[in-house]
Order: C-alpha cells, then sequence, then structure tokens
C-alpha cells in the first residue's frame, strides 16, 4: 500500500492557488504549436479544455463517440452552475462555497482543490456570459440567482431548466471557433478504446471509428480525459444511454487509480419507475426543491388521492426532520429519507414513490411564476407521466444520477500516469462523498477553462518527451488485444441480448450496493458479478459483423461495467463508514444518519488494478484544515 | 383502455449511404401505452436480435429531449403527431391499438443517411464553426454584471439559443433549407450586446448553409412547427434582416 502524494501547494488554502500558478513550469508561446494533446470527450470539461488549449496555440485533437460535440451529457444538466458572486448580497463568498461543498461532501474532499473550485466558480460566469450564455435576468437587467440544496444563501446561476444546455453549447462553440481556425482537430463518432502508454508516460490512444468499425491509432504529448461518469453501471439511471465507464476503465487497466469508486450519488427528485421495459430515468431538477414541498401520507395504507388526504394526515417529513433546511438539504439525505419513508410502506400507495407538491407555491406566488420558473420541466413531466403537475402533486424517486468517484488526480489534475490527466465527473476530486446541486457545471468548467490550461504546461515544462510516432510497438500491442476482443464478441453469436446482461448487472448493484449497502449484499454481488460476465462473455447475441454496430458499441461498453461493478461493490465493502452516497447501515447514528470513521478512513481509497487477483489499496490521507472536521448537521 | 396495443411498423432500412434502402414490415406486439416511442423501437430491436437480425439503427442518447441526437418521419411528420416534442418524449399513448406507423429517416441531400433512420448532421457543425460564436477567449472577460441585458432581449435570445440541433426543421421543409437552425443562431448571438461585434458571422453562416446544398426559405412555415423546442420563424426574418444590413455595410 503506497501513500499518495497530492502535490498540493503549501501555504494558507486561499493562496495556495495562485501561489501554484507562480511556481508552475511555463511553456513558450511558440513552443506549444509543437506540442499535441489529445483531449476524450466533449462534455462541459472537454469542449472547455479543448478550446482553452487551442487558444494558448496547442496542437488539439478532440474526440467524442457522439456525431457532433453539442450531443454530450452535459448537455441535460437542468438546473443551474453555483458561483460566489453574492450578487444576493445574502452573505455568499468564496469561504462560504468552499465550505459548503468540503461540508456537503462529507468531509471526503480534498479541501485545496475545493478551495480552488470556489476561487474559479466567480470567473466561470463571467466568462459564460461573455461568451453569449442567456442566463436568466431580472428587469434591471441584471443576473439572477436562485437557491440549491445544501446552502443557505442563492448562489445558482440558471438558464431556465436548461443551464448545462446553454453552458455546453458556449463551450462547443468555443471549441468549434478553435475548429474553424484548425487548431482543434474534431473527430466525430470515435470511442477511445485503450489508452497507450510509452515509457511511463502517457502517449496516444487507441479508438474505435464507429461508421467504419476500424481501429485507429493516434499519438500526442499528453492525454486529457473528460469522459464523464459510471453512473449507468446501474442500467437505469438519469444518464444518457451511451454514457460509459470505458475511457476510464481502460486507463485504470493500465496503470490509472480509481478513487472512490463506491461514492455514487442518487438523486432525490426523479420521476419513478414505470415498468421492465424502461430505458432509463429522467430528472427533474433540484430546483424545484425551492417551491416544491415533499410529503407522504402520515397513515400506512392511505391509499386515498393526494386531495382527499388533509393536512394533518400528512407528513412533511424533510420540513419535520431538518427545520432549517427543510427541502433543501444534500441530495444524499434527501434521497435517503425518501427510502426510509417507502421502506415504512408510506410511499405512494404502499410503493416507491413520494409526493413533490406545488400546490402551495402556486397559491401563494400564482401559476404564472412557477409556469416561467419550471415551466419546462413541468411539460417534461406531463409529456411522460400523462399527469399534470399544476393540478396534481408529482411523484417522485431517488436515482442514480452522479459518480464523486472517479480516476485519483493530483492537485494538477494528473492521474497515476505521468502524461494522462482526467476533468470533470471522469475524476474523483472536488466532490467527496456527496455532491452538492449545481456544482458539477462549475467543475467541468472549472477544470477545463482554467485549471488544465495552466498545469499542462507544468507537465510539458517539467517533462522532457522523446517524440513517440504511432510506429512505437506499444500502439500495435494495443490495438490487437482490442481486435481481439471484438473479434471474440462478435463471434459468440449467443442467445440473450447485451441489454439482458446488463439489466441484471443493473438490478444487483442498485440492490447491493445502491441507497444502502451492508456486508453481506455487498459480498453477494461481489459472488454474482464474475458470473454475469461469464454468461455474457458465453452467450451474448451480437447480430452482424465489426463495422457500423450499434449492437456491437453497446456490447463493448457493457463489458466494461461488467468488470468495474466489482471494483464498485468490492470498495464499498472495504470502506466500513456511512459517508455522503456511501450508506453502509452497518454504521449509522441513532437518527439514522451517516455515521463517518474518520479514525480509520479519513482518506482517498485509491485502487491500483491487479490483473486477476484483487485490487491493490493505495491512500491518500485527507487533512481537514479549514473546515473542521464534525457531524454534517443539517437540523 | 388497455395498456398495451400492438402495431405495424413500416420502417425504412439502409444498409449504408450507397445503398438504395426499402420498407420492411415489422409487428410491434404488446406495446405498453407508457413506454416512449424510441422503448418501443428497443421492444422491436430485441426481437430482431434473438433472430438474429440486425437491429434497427437509430441515434439517440438522452432521452430526455435535449441532446437532439433522435428524430425520425413518423407517418410523414417529424418527430411525430405530438407538437414540441422529440421522438424521445413521444410516448406511445399518442397511438391506438392497430395503427401502422411509417417510420423515415430525416430526408435532405445535406444529412447523408449513414444507416436506416442514422443521418450525419456534421453540416450543422461546419455551419456553427463559421461564425456561431463569440470570439472571447478564456481568462479575458470582463464582470458578468457590468453589462446589463434587457430582460426582454435576454428571454428572445435564450428562446432562439433553446435550438438543440435535431435537424427537424431541415426534414419538414420542402426546400430541406437549414434556415431555422442557421437562424436560431444568428439570433441568439445578435439580441446580446456581446455578440454585436461579429455581426458578419451571419455571411459566413449563410454561405456554408448554401455551400452545403441547404435549399433556400420560402416562408412554409413547416419548420416552426416540426421544431421540438418551438423556435419561432421570426428569427429567420432576423438572420434575413441582419444579413442584408452586414452585406450592404461590407
Amino acid at each position: 500500500m503506497a501513500k499518495l502524494n497530492s502535490h498540493e501547494p503549501s501555504g494558507p488554502v486561499d493562496e495556495k492557488w495562485q501561489k501554484h500558478m507562480f511556481d508552475m513550469k511555463l511553456v513558450n508561446p511558440s513552443n506549444k504549436k509543437k506540442l499535441k494533446i489529445i483531449v476524450v470527450g466533449t462534455g462541459l470539461a472537454g469542449a472547455s479544455a479543448s478550446a482553452s488549449l487551442a487558444e494558448l496555440g496547442y496542437n488539439v485533437h478532440t474526440f467524442t463517440y457522439h456525431e457532433s460535440g453539442r450531443r454530450a451529457h452535459s448537455i441535460a444538466a437542468q438546473g443551474g452552475i453555483n458561483a460566489a458572486k453574492n450578487y444576493c448580497n445574502d452573505g455568499d463568498s468564496v469561504q462560504r462555497l468552499f465550505y459548503d461543498t468540503v461540508k456537503g461532501g462529507d468531509f471526503r474532499a480534498r479541501e485545496s482543490n475545493v478551495h480552488r473550485l470556489a476561487e474559479n466558480s466567480v470567473k466561470i460566469i463571467d466568462h459564460c456570459v461573455a461568451q453569449g450564455v442567456p442566463f436568466a435576468r431580472e428587469y434591471a437587467g441584471l443576473l439572477d440567482n436562485r437557491s440549491f440544496g445544501g446552502a443557505q444563501v442563492s448562489r445558482t446561476f440558471y438558464a431556465k431548466g436548461q443551464t448545462g444546455q446553454q453552458l455546453l453549447l458556449g463551450a462547443y462553440q468555443a471549441m468549434m471557433k478553435e475548429v474553424e481556425r484548425k487548431r482543434v482537430t474534431l473527430h466525430t463518432r470515435c470511442e477511445m478504446m485503450d489508452v497507450v502508454i510509452v515509457n511511463g508516460k502517457a502517449r496516444g490512444i487507441i479508438v474505435r471509428n464507429l461508421l467504419t468499425g476500424q481501429l485507429e491509432k493516434h499519438a500526442a504529448d499528453a492525454v486529457i480525459l473528460a469522459t464523464g461518469g459510471y453512473g449507468n453501471v446501474f442500467y437505469l439511471s438519469t444518464n444518457a444511454m451511451a454514457c460509459n465507464v470505458t475511457a476510464t476503465w481502460k486507463a485504470h487497466k493500465k496503470g490509472a487509480y480509481f478513487a472512490n469508486p463506491c461514492y455514487t450519488q442518487i438523486h432525490p427528485t426523479c420521476i419513478p419507475v414505470k415498468g421492465d421495459y424502461q430505458s432509463k430515468l429522467t430528472l427533474m431538477s433540484e430546483s424545484l426543491r425551492n417551491d416544491g414541498r415533499v410529503w407522504v401520507p402520515k397513515d400506512v395504507g392511505d391509499h386515498r388521492s393526494p386531495d382527499q388526504i388533509p393536512e394533518d394526515k400528512r407528513d412533511y417529513y424533510l420540513e419535520r426532520k431538518y427545520p432549517s433546511f427543510g427541502n433543501l438539504v444534500p441530495r444524499d439525505l434527501a434521497s435517503r429519507n425518501a427510502k426510509e419513508q417507502t421502506d415504512m410502506g408510506k410511499g405512494i400507495n404502499g410503493g416507491l414513490a413520494v409526493y413533490l407538491d406545488f400546490a402551495d407555491a402556486i397559491n401563494q406566488l400564482g401559476r404564472e411564476t412557477i409556469e416561467a420558473r419550471y415551466g419546462n420541466l413541468f411539460d417534461m413531466y406531463q409529456q411522460i407521466t400523462g399527469t399534470n403537475p399544476y393540478e396534481s402533486p408529482m411523484m417522485i424517486y431517488p436515482a442514480v444520477h452522479y459518480t464523486m468517484g472517479g480516476l485519483w488526480v493530483d492537485y494538477n489534475l494528473q492521474s497515476s500516469i505521468p502524461g494522462l490527466h482526467v476533468l470533470g465527473e471522469a475524476n474523483f476530486s472536488d466532490h467527496g462523498a456527496n455532491r452538492l446541486g449545481a456544482s458539477a457545471l462549475m467543475q467541468g468548467l472549472s477544470d477545463g477553462y482554467f485549471v488544465i490550461p495552466n498545469t499542462i504546461g507544468h507537465y510539458f515544462g517539467s517533462n522532457s518527451l522523446e517524440k513517440v510516432t504511432t510506429d512505437a510497438p506499444e500502439f500495435e500491442e494495443s490495438l490487437q488485444a482490442i481486435q481481439q476482443k471484438i473479434d471474440t464478441l462478435v463471434g459468440i453469436k449467443g442467445s440473450k441480448t447485451v441489454d439482458h446482461y446488463h439489466r441484471e448487472l443493473g438490478l444487483l448493484v442498485w440492490d447491493k450496493c445502491g441507497m444502502a449497502r451492508d456486508k453481506k449484499g455487498l459480498e453477494e454481488a461481489l459472488k454474482r458479478i464474475p458470473d454475469i460476465r461469464a454468461e455474457f462473455w458465453d452467450n451474448v447475441s451480437i447480430p452482424g459483423d465489426a463495422a457500423f454496430n450499434q449492437t456491437l458499441e453497446k456490447a463493448l461498453r457493457v463489458a466494461d461495467f461488467l468488470e468495474f461493478g466489482e471494483l464498485m461493490c468490492f470498495d464499498a465493502l472495504h470502506r466500513e463508514e456511512s459517508c455522503g452516497g456511501h450508506f453502509r447501515t452497518e454504521h449509522q447514528t441513532k437518527e439514522g444518519e451517516a455515521l463517518r470513521n474518520d479514525e480509520d478512513f479519513c482518506f482517498v481509497s485509491a485502487w491500483e488494478y491487479n490483473e486477476g487477483k484483487k485490487p491493490k489499496l493505495n491512500t491518500e490521507d485527507l487533512t481537514f484544515k479549514d473546515v473542521p472536521l464534525s457531524q454534517r448537521s443539517y437540523k | 383502455m388497455s395498456d398495451t396495443i400492438t402495431l405495424t411498423l413500416k420502417v425504412w432500412r439502409q444498409r449504408s449511404a450507397d445503398d438504395a434502402g426499402h420498407f420492411e414490415i415489422y409487428k410491434a406486439k404488446d406495446i405498453n401505452v407508457n413506454m416512449s416511442f424510441l422503448e418501443m423501437l428497443d421492444v422491436v430491436n430485441d426481437t430482431l436480435t434473438l433472430n438474429n437480425q440486425m437491429p434497427i439503427a437509430f441515434d439517440h442518447d438522452c432521452r430526455e429531449g435535449i441532446c437532439g441526437s433522435c428524430g425520425a418521419m413518423v407517418n410523414g411528420v417529424a418527430h411525430g403527431p405530438v407538437s414540441a416534442v422529440t421522438l424521445c418524449q413521444l410516448h406511445m399513448r399518442s397511438f391506438s391499438d392497430g395503427d401502422t406507423i411509417v417510420i423515415e429517416p430525416f430526408r435532405a441531400k445535406s444529412l447523408p443517411i449513414i444507416q436506416d433512420l442514422v443521418i450525419d448532421r456534421t453540416a450543422f457543425d461546419r455551419i456553427i464553426a463559421k461564425g456561431g460564436y463569440i470570439s472571447v477567449k478564456t481568462g479575458s472577460a470582463p464582470e458578468a454584471n457590468d453589462t446589463p441585458i434587457k430582460k426582454t432581449n435576454s428571454d428572445s435570445a435564450f428562446d432562439a439559443a433553446a435550438c438543440i440541433g435535431c435537424s427537424a426543421c431541415v426534414a419538414a421543409c420542402p426546400n430541406a433549407s437549414a434556415s431555422l437552425f442557421v437562424a436560431a443562431k444568428v439570433s441568439h448571438l445578435a439580441l446580446l450586446p456581446q455578440g454585436s461585434t461579429e455581426r458578419k458571422r451571419v455571411l459566413n453562416m449563410v454561405d456554408q448553409m448554401d455551400a452545403e446544398g441547404f435549399g433556400g426559405c420560402s416562408n412554409a412555415y413547416q419548420c416552426e412547427a416540426a421544431c421540438p423546442k418551438q423556435i419561432k420563424v421570426e428569427n429567420i426574418a432576423r438572420m434575413n434582416r441582419e444579413y442584408t444590413k452586414q452585406k450592404l455595410s461590407r
């Protein structure tokens, strides 16, 4: 077991980043164009990094499995993006955003990274407004804010329920500007299959051209992964259908440590599961908890329609249990409490759903105001469920939404493989064990616009890189291994669909490694996953050949989930404590809240791949100097 | 009303851009009315897969109506019979037991078919690359609230910026024009003070639209009717005004 060095600078937390900016090595402008950088992914982190690195003069090659950079799943983020602007004069500051984020993450994030994130938040808003992102405004023409969970200030900037879309289009357009200037070469419909390591450094990737099925080799001086999270390991999640773990998992198998894979976020407000045919779940933005009130019938067995249940027979359990934050408690708490209510049989009609009720808000503010705030979300709810949320309360239930775990990175966002940098949801660094709402967009853009453009120069300045081309034997070796895997998959011609196995894996990890976990269940999952994997490799059906083939694309992704799921459960079993989204039922307070074990687990678990054996544990100790360790309280 | 329906699907199958393509008929049995249209296709594809036949290829991703990946002509209408929704947000409760549904790709010369319902929309990216942005470099932005923007302008800019680039407007247009798509971006940026210094963008974007082979606008308004995000044709008028102004001030 090794202790990992975060390479964070010394000094007070609020001076670290400025100090580091000065201490880092620089690359001469005329040398930048000679340096080639591969960026994988065109979500907020990947697109913003591509644009910013190209503006600096680097030779950027960007890859996405989508047909266009604009399709990445950042586009679906609804609610907003946090920034410590204090435009509302309600006492916000960089220090408070930093504090809220460390506390919200249940003291499992790296303080120095979080502080840098809070510092960068204000610049992100400036930059995005300058790009033309049409954030919501007040009548005076200035920017409007709203509140999100885990905060008592209003610091969330938004563009109706389409904030992610507008921010992504801003980043995508900035990237396309660099495509036009020929400083970004965009490779669409290309999926990364492997990272290529030459002399210990990341020097390229192998991609599969999804249109032709051909494998391609690409060499570079550095590689950046901005490939998102692994929430689709659960099959049903709010992630887009194609979101996958392949890029980070392949990097892990090549030596990048995977940190805290058991930290998964279950979002409290999603449309409940309807039937076996369901392919994905739909989020209803957390912003709805600004005005919506969460409740269940007080009595088990009260199956009356909501308008027939009088006030005194309703339990607004979040307001009752957490009077100071009320409906705006952090996501992990809101989700767990919904589960607690439904476990007691108090869910709607005894099932897996609770109410999110806007009747009071509509009475107080008028339907027009609510429509202006959430119109598109209400429409979407009605479209999917067929019921009108202006007239009867929404039914919601938690669903997998985001993954805090990811590849381990140091303060420079470099993984344990030199030259391989990881941004956005794909890394682990800023959200600890629970991410606060409206912080994912902030992190993706902070990493891409403001961190990596500085730290990658430091990497180039501190390393002498020999010339590497795709003729290096490591490229051919890697390509052959992938080709063999693809040929095997296509040749199985079994009798079950890819989705069959994906669904089976998903149900298993949702059951054993979802909102609540225990030793027994995790051990069962760890026994079962290798069996599902073996069955998949024995009996999966993939019609057609290895050319353009959407079933094969899916199969390659699911094959990696079937390996990754084991690591996630292994990590959850190892971490004998509850923190944030990781709730081990053996470790809870008398009130049923997550009980951390700071004595034994105040560290990052960074797992090292160990072919055919149990993963090896490396740790990074976490120290909390500026936000002292405490039991989280939102009461 | 029963919870399940049975449908006859007439689906366009085309192996590649060079293949002539043809319709195939499939039965979609016991379809739950709460399914989305794409989930219904998933069910059909599962059956095809288990019979070792190629499933129907279609682009899709978020299934929340925002990524712009999905889309097809359903009984001749882009994204199907319900207005203001994408194909993934169309639900089977909009159909009746026994219906025949004709499913075809969005068709336009500038959006060639890759396979079945999958089309190549990279022309849209090339149009955006010609000027669909504000050329601010990372790090150089002024304080965000230094420039107030009239709420009505900001709201109109948002309405135009809501375009998801699905290309239903092109598929619906008798001229296969991309005017609504281009106009949405031109309007979004022209309505904001930040975007006003690079107003010449409209010339390059329109030139690129023409070079890609999209047709011109002849005011059929089919694009607005087909748009899942309800982008208005008034944006096209704004684009034309911008174009004339910039052309004359060259």
